[in-house]
């Protein structure tokens, strides 16, 4: 653990100790102990999205998605804490920005287009809505935050609309701080 | 130079991605000149939007800078540099005469500089560090923390950065030794008072049950610092040096009516001296000479009454003011983007239960259909007829309301006269604020059933006008009240000592409150769930009311507010009255409630509690206080103020005898005599705050025209990009057919 001590995130040294006692209790025959030599140790999607804090949610393999450096999912140590200091209540609102993105962005085209919006409405609402009030909605949200005018949601159109939202730094993605009961 | 030094991101990105699509077409027009074949287009989604554009335009959006800046690192590392450099020199402004003279403001104009030498990924990540290296530590350590490099690539990029943590030992340290720091510092923050059990409650319920909790947190603040400044200043001095005159009396069981052994204590105004404590002159009879030595430390406690009152009230407004405008800012909401601010912020990753995760997605569904209702609704427009007969019916429920408010106040009038002629027994006192907590606890769901009745257009709307009419009727039973209290003319008309009388009929009401809310919390959750329960097949619980739970709070630290003058130790039962209410709320929330179904916006509604707080509760207090000072005459025989025309005559007092002590100080007199008491200064100064205010509000006016502005010249730059997609696309197929 040496190595991640000449990190200068002062949130993440709080969590660090922690952190990796919970990333070695998910796995404790793979994830070693010692990290001093580096290991490449990789845990897969499906062990971390039934952490407690993430078995609920239904973001929860796109968050996993977008903090994974292979692209399939499964997340180093290093990863790991990404995640954890990008979801604390100590990270600013430019770096949730643009995670928040990367979650919603389901196709991962740099774009919130039609279809991403329908996946994540579907999501939200656990596919309650009928489909007219799906497609109303998309249309309606596209019309309200696409500023260039090419018919879906870029990082800057998304950012902007962030900004007028209060509560986004408060309560979306602010706060999925892991519980655990102190001392 | 580090001007030159600036490295672009977009320019490199088009010269290197240019490149390389060069080279690419080149390949594909060979290939294509032999066969055609299909060229796998990266994004798989851009074929089905832009059909008939080929493939090497597609390759080509798909390098698009707006594209990749996500992904390539290069492009990261080199926006951020130019954030640090913008960073650094925000101190020096561009001289006017090189401003651009165009009406509107452009985009053109915060263009990057262009740097032609070319450089690779390592030069860049250098160039990263000079800049960050350059900034200040703060700044340093917020551009580390906003940049979206993964955790590998961040030491590599920045490798000695000796500014930032504040929390970094020095490397030298043993291991042990810095696991128990760490371990300290994480301590320090969960070291906070109820701090799992808050995260318990937002877990479960979500963040607008939670602003309740934290506007009880805010408010035991608040009472912590006015006793502790009155407990320093007042009491214990009284305490130290008691009053001879009275003996202690012995305990009777008249306490909970603030009588009794209660009357001639520390807890109310009569109690206290109106002479110079520890002075050995006051001791002495009228008219005999003092002995010449000067006493030891004199503390004048008349003084010292009023000005901890007033530093009270003054440090408590203070902290409301800042805690409105950080709320306040906190929660501008624009009206424009409300369903796409819904869609992508609505989602509170808090709350991390099953069941409250399922009724979350319900709550959403609901809000989202509420909203499509609400814009189709808008957009059909509604016949004269109905909109007559809405505005009739909003006028009648609105007459409705006021006229049961005013009911209830004159009821009480009358109650509180018939009571307080015949009254012999203390006993009888308490029926008066048992009427008034009851018609609290009652009128409330009244004005729900009314506003149900009404049937708003939004149910925003609804809760909104439903909280203004309960706070009407808080507001004039509170007016109806002070009036009594000062006028004494129902009221303590027959006491010797009103200040006490006073300070005894506010202890009673703040008792009664308590009482009643403990009742309300009983018998609304705990027993209306077992109803329902019984009633219902299917587990239905009640919900946790937070507006009306909000209400009582604003009015108990009114009342506490209000009798801040006449029993100085009403902070301290109020904190404890705020400990044990959280800990009952908290107990029957988890055992009896579910979470509110109702759209609330957890932001917006703790920036109207506190707000709520601050104008007509603490105003209203403050005004009190003030009129008490400067208006009434304090009684002859008790308290600190005892003997003077009103009680701000002991400030000036203070002043004629502080200018006989000592000639020196004179400037001290002036300044208090021509400053603060002459109105002149005073209408000066509001004007002078109105003139701020004024300038403030055309500022904001100019901001707002100028994002119009940059908003239509982003949808033009859009129709430019689309524009020359399409031209290249044209160019290019004409190429392909030429060839």
């Amino acid at each position: 653990l040496g190595n991640y001590f000449q990190l200068f995130f002062y949130c993440l040294f709080l969590l660090v100790y922690r952190l990796h006692g919970r990333y070695h209790e998910m796995a404790p025959n793979v994830v070693p102990m010692d990290y001093t030599k580096d290991p490449d140790v990789k845990l897969p999607m499906q062990l971390i999205i039934n952490m407690p804090e993430l078995k609920e949610n239904p973001f929860k393999e796109r968050i996993v998605a977008s903090f994974s450096e292979d692209g399939e999912g499964s997340l180093s140590f290093n990863d790991f804490v990404d995640m954890f200091s990008v979801l604390s209540e100590m990270a600013p609102r430019e770096l949730k920005a643009i995670y928040a993105f990367k979650i919603y962005d389901f196709n991962t085209d740099n774009f919130i287009c039609k279809a991403d919006l329908e996946k994540t409405l579907n999501k939200l609402t656990r596919e309650e809505l009928t489909d007219e009030e799906i497609t109303l909605v998309c249309e309606k949200v596209i019309e309200e935050a696409d500023m260039d005018g090419d018919g879906k949601l870029g990082f800057a159109d998304f950012e902007n609309m962030i900004s007028k939202a209060p509560d986004f730094l408060r309560y979306s993605l602010g706060n999925q701080v892991y519980q655990q009961k102190p001392f | 130079d580090n001007e030159r030094a600036l490295h672009t991101s977009f320019h490199q990105l088009i010269l290197e991605q240019s490149s390389l699509i060069e080279a690419d077409l080149e390949l594909e027009l060979q290939e294509r000149s032999r066969d055609a074949c299909a060229v796998s287009w990266p994004e798989p989604g851009q074929g089905e939007e832009h059909p008939s554009y080929s493939s090497a335009s597609l390759q080509i959006l798909a390098s698009m800078p707006s594209r990749t800046i996500g992904r390539s690192l290069g492009a990261i590392i080199s926006q951020y540099c130019n954030r640090t450099a913008r960073l650094r020199r925000r101190s020096n402004r561009p001289p006017l005469q090189q401003l651009c003279r165009a009406a509107r403001p452009s985009l053109r104009q915060y263009n990057l500089d262009t740097d032609p030498a070319s450089t690779t990924l390592e030069e860049k990540r250098r160039l990263l560090v000079k800049e960050l290296l350059s900034l200040s530590p703060s700044q340093c350590s917020h551009v580390l923390l906003t940049m979206p490099l993964s955790l590998e690539e961040k030491p590599r990029a920045v490798p000695v950065v000796p500014c930032c943590s504040p929390t970094a030992l020095p490397f030298s340290c043993p291991q042990g030794c810095r696991g128990l720091w760490y371990r300290l510092l994480s301590l320090l923050r969960t070291a906070q008072p109820w701090h799992y059990a808050l995260k318990q409650i937002g877990g479960r319920f979500g963040s607008s049950v939670l602003s309740y909790f934290l506007f009880l947190k805010t408010l035991l603040t608040l009472n912590f610092v006015s006793f502790f400044i009155l407990l320093a200043f007042v009491v214990v001095m009284q305490a130290v040096y008691p009053s001879a005159a009275v003996s202690p009396q012995p305990f009777t069981g008249l306490e909970t009516t603030g009588a009794g052994s209660f009357t001639n204590s520390l807890l109310y105004y009569g109690y206290y001296s109106n002479v110079t404590l520890n002075d050995p002159c006051s001791s002495s009879p009228e008219g005999s000479e003092c002995p010449l030595a000067a006493p030891l430390l004199p503390y004048n406690l008349p003084l010292a009454y009023l000005f901890s009152v007033w530093v009270s009230f003054l440090v408590t407004c203070i902290l409301l003011v800042y805690s409105v405008s950080r709320s306040f800012l906190g929660s501008v909401r624009s009206s424009t983007a409300v369903l796409a601010i819904k869609v992508f912020c609505a989602w509170d990753f808090k709350v991390v239960q099953r069941r409250s995760v399922k009724l979350q997605c319900e709550n959403i569904c609901t809000q989202l259909k509420e909203l499509l209702g609400e814009q189709s609704s808008r957009s059909r427009s509604q016949s004269r007829c109905q909109v007559l007969g809405h505005y009739l019916v909003m006028l009648l429920a609105w007459v409705l309301a006021l006229g049961l408010a005013s009911g209830c106040v004159l009821g009480v009038h009358h109650l509180s006269e018939r009571m307080h002629t015949v009254s012999a027994q203390e006993i009888l006192l308490l029926v008066v604020p048992f009427v008034v907590s009851l018609l609290n606890a009652v009128m409330p769901h009244l004005f729900n059933l009314l506003a149900l009745w009404e049937k708003q257009d939004s149910p925003v709307t609804q809760v909104s006008v439903a909280i203004f009419r309960n706070l009407i009727l808080k507001t004039m039973v509170l007016i109806l009240l002070c009036y009594q209290w000062l006028s004494r003319s129902i009221i303590c008309s027959a006491e010797e000592c009103w200040e006490t009388c006073v300070g005894q009929d506010l202890y009673r009401f703040m008792v009664m409150d308590f009482i009643f809310t403990l009742l309300d919390t009983l018998f609304g959750e705990l027993i209306w769930r077992l109803i329902l329960e019984k009633r219902q097949k299917k587990k239905q619980r009640p919900e946790f009311d937070i507006a009306r739970n909000v209400l009582e709070l604003i009015y108990g630290q009114t009342l506490t507010w209000l009798g801040l003058l006449f029993a100085p130790l009403l902070p301290a039962l109020q904190m404890l009255k705020l400990l044990l209410l959280f800990y009952i709320k908290k107990t029957s929330l988890m055992r009896n409630c579910q979470s509110p179904s109702k759209p609330w916006q957890a932001s917006r509604m703790s920036t109207l509690f506190i707000t709520l707080l601050c104008f007509p509760s603490f105003l209203g207090a403050a005004t009190f206080f003030s009129y008490t000072i400067w208006s009434v005459r304090p009684s002859e025989t008790c308290g600190p103020f005892r003997g003077l025309e009103t009680i701000y005559k002991s400030g000036k007092r203070w002043m004629l005898v502080l200018e006989k002590s000592n000639p020196n100080i004179t400037w001290f007199a002036w300044v208090y005599q021509y400053l603060l008491e002459n109105a002149c200064l005073q209408f000066f100064m509001s004007a002078a705050l109105i003139a701020v205010i004024y300038f403030n509000i055309q500022v904001v006016r100019g901001r707002q025209k100028v994002i119009c502005l940059l908003q239509e010249q982003i949808a033009k730059e859009g129709e430019d990009k689309a524009f020359l997609i399409q031209k290249f696309q044209n160019v290019y197929e004409q190429r392909r057919r030429r060839s």
